[in-house]
């Protein structure tokens, strides 16, 4: 089974110096796209791959790209940022290619940045990850000796200056534009779109913004072709997946896995079942802010359609487990709270809506709910979905709480007729 | 006045952005890193250097988690309040700590020794319940290693 993204790495080892990546082919890449591609030719390869985004939104990415305005009217000054906020709960699949391998992170900005003709880029990277930072300063170092960054990249016209900027944490950094207005030194509110980053973005110029994961991809598309790609996934969606799992599980993780590998094998084969006399009760199959599966969906394979399919949505692929001596009201109650929390105050309905939701929780779980309670959860769940709101923080939130309430009603009904948590 | 080490960080900052107000962010960092927490006065400080008002500097200043607006302790105690760190039990390590040191979420020891923050996850799922000390992560918590960990940092 191939791994492009993690067949370097190794656990607990620090990963590979610029010199020790080119001996296994890095850096190839990048001299092959400067050096013999032309920015419409690597684009070409990033669409026929069908390359989707790993952000979350699963958003092509050669799409996205083709927005930037391109030739000699275009604006000089365009930027390409990386999303390395990683701050959605139960998400940790980018750290690992960040702490693991940043050199293939960064010629794949180098070549992604050549394809929107970008001369500079920004790592956006989430405070926590002290030992990423570190690491990416020393080999954004090794590339600027290498001559792989900075002024005429190896000896062409083209020059890339790249950047690391660690968060002040919140959130709304991870959503693009909050992003950028983040980058810019403001508050991290998301911005009204039309106009599109990818017209007027970062300081007003032409900005794409993609996710570590995505960006990692880059330089294997470009090395072994599109058809490659393709035939990585199990399912025609195209390469393969970081998957992660985590709650009471034997082997709690991360893997490289084709997308599209079921969710009973990620959870059971890679990460062991659950830990004894615990039963599987409820996933939420992609991070924090998608709908609750169960048991019933083992089968389904972990890809954008397939998930989407049974209401749910791949988002980041890191599995969340509840297991039957969790409290799913408690859980609820713990979810909301973040996004209550990290709303940016930005729009009425999520502002006032979530902090709602957040109380009426709370008292359920503390035996003080009513039967309407539970009608007043499903209208949030509606009145919160999506195209009410600026940015999509609002409607993840809703996604496992409407959820919840279809997979998990008996429960809310229990605390509401006993008047008390039945698991304390 | 920023203090002239702030000030010479702060010059660099002001090489890789546009105008001066984009570096708000930078500068708030700076003077968190050299104060421990950014006062009303950090605050002035910052808007003069930047030449805009205190009120925009505190619009940022407030908007995130990591900017510390109140006085900490010596050591911050970040602890993962978030979803699988709720699972794996990090009420139980709150309350070790609590225990140990008297401070609850947001509160200050009275040496000023330590202050306790909840903190969103901390991408480290994997090995919940996790909190960090300053720079350093600490995974897979159970009640027992507390004191040993808090024990590092004087
Ligand atoms: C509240 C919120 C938080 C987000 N956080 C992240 C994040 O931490 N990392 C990320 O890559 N995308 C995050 N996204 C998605 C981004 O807005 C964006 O879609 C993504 O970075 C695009 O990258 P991609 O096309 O490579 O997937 C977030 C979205 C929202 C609404
Ligand atoms: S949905 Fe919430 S987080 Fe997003 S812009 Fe509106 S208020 Fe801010
Ligand atoms: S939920 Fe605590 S580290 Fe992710």
């Amino acid at each position: 089974m191939e791994k492009p993204l993690t067949q370097h790495i190794k656990p607990n080892e620090p990963p590979m110096s610029l010199n020790e990546y080119e001996k296994v082919g890095g850096y190839k890449a990048m001299q092959r796209a400067l050096k013999e591609l032309q920015p419409k030719d690597v684009l070409k390869i990033i669409s026929d791959s069908n390359l989707r985004g790993r952000g979350g939104a699963g958003f092509p990415t050669g799409m996205k790209w083709s927005f930037v305005p391109m030739g000699d009217n275009a604006p000089k000054e365009k930027y390409l940022v990386c999303n390395a906020d990683e701050m959605e709960p139960g998400t940790f699949k980018d750290r690992l290619l960040l702490e693991g391998n940043p050199h293939q992170l960064i010629e794949g900005m180098i070549i992604a940045a050549f394809a929107i003709q970008a001369n500079k880029g920004y790592i956006f990277l989430r405070w926590a990850y002290k030992t990423a930072a570190e690491l990416i300063l020393k080999s954004i170092a090794e590339a600027y000796n290498a001559g792989y960054l900075g002024k005429n990249i190896l000896g062409t016209s083209y020059s890339f200056d790249l950047y690391l900027h660690t968060s002040v944490g919140r959130y709304m950094c991870g959503e693009e534009t909050g992003l950028l207005n983040a980058l810019e030194g403001k508050r991290a509110t998301p911005r009204a779109k039309p106009p599109f980053p990818q017209v007027s973005g970062l300081f007003g110029k032409p900005t794409i913004v993609n996710n570590v994961e995505t960006l990692s991809f880059v330089p294997h598309i470009v090395n072994n072709g599109a058809e490659w790609f393709k035939k990585l996934s199990l399912t025609g969606e195209g390469g393969t997946k970081i998957y992660g799992v985590s709650g009471k599980v034997k082997n709690p993780n991360t893997w490289e896995l084709p997308l599209g590998t079921t969710m009973r094998e990620i959870i059971f084969e890679h990460a062991g079942g659950m830990r004894d006399g615990l039963k599987l009760k409820g996933i939420l199959p992609g991070g924090a802010s998608t709908d609750f599966l169960t048991e019933e969906h083992l089968d389904v394979n972990m890809d954008f359609t397939s998930v989407g399919k049974v209401g749910s949505r791949l988002g980041t692929g890191t599995l969340i487990i509840l297991d039957d001596k969790t409290c799913p009201v408690g859980m609820l109650h713990n979810l909301e709270h973040f996004f209550a929390q990290e709303s940016c105050g930005w729009c009425t309905p999520c502002r006032d809506g979530l902090p709602w939701v957040e109380k009426i929780l709370l008292s359920i779980e503390e035996g003080d709910g009513r039967m309407e309670d539970l009608d007043l959860l499903a209208y949030h769940s509606k009145e919160l979905g999506p195209g009410r709101t600026f940015c999509a923080l609002a409607p993840g939130a809703v996604e496992p709480l409407q959820s919840s309430l279809k997979y998990f009603r008996e429960d809310y009904e229990m605390h509401i007729k006993n008047k008390r948590c039945p698991w304390r | 006045m920023l203090k002239t080490e702030e000030q010479k960080e702060l010059e660099e900052e002001l090489k890789l952005v546009p105008y001066k107000k984009a570096a708000t962010i930078e500068a708030l960092k700076v003077v968190q890193k050299h104060r421990g927490w950014v006062s009303d006065e950090g605050i002035k400080d910052i808007a003069e250097f930047l030449e805009i008002t205190p009120d925009e500097v505190d619009g940022v200043a407030t908007f995130y988690n990591m900017v510390f607006r109140r006085e900490v302790g010596r050591h911050v105690i970040l602890l993962c309040d978030s979803v699988s760190c709720y699972i794996l039990g990090y009420r139980k390590i709150q309350e070790e700590i609590n225990k140990k040191l008297k401070i609850n979420f947001g509160e200050t020891t009275s040496d000023g020794r330590f202050t306790m923050l909840p903190i969103p996850c901390l991408g480290t799922c994997d090995h919940a319940p996790a909190l960090m000390i300053d720079n350093d992560l600490h995974r897979d918590l159970d009640s027992d290693k507390i004191d040993s960990i808090l024990e590092a940092y004087k």
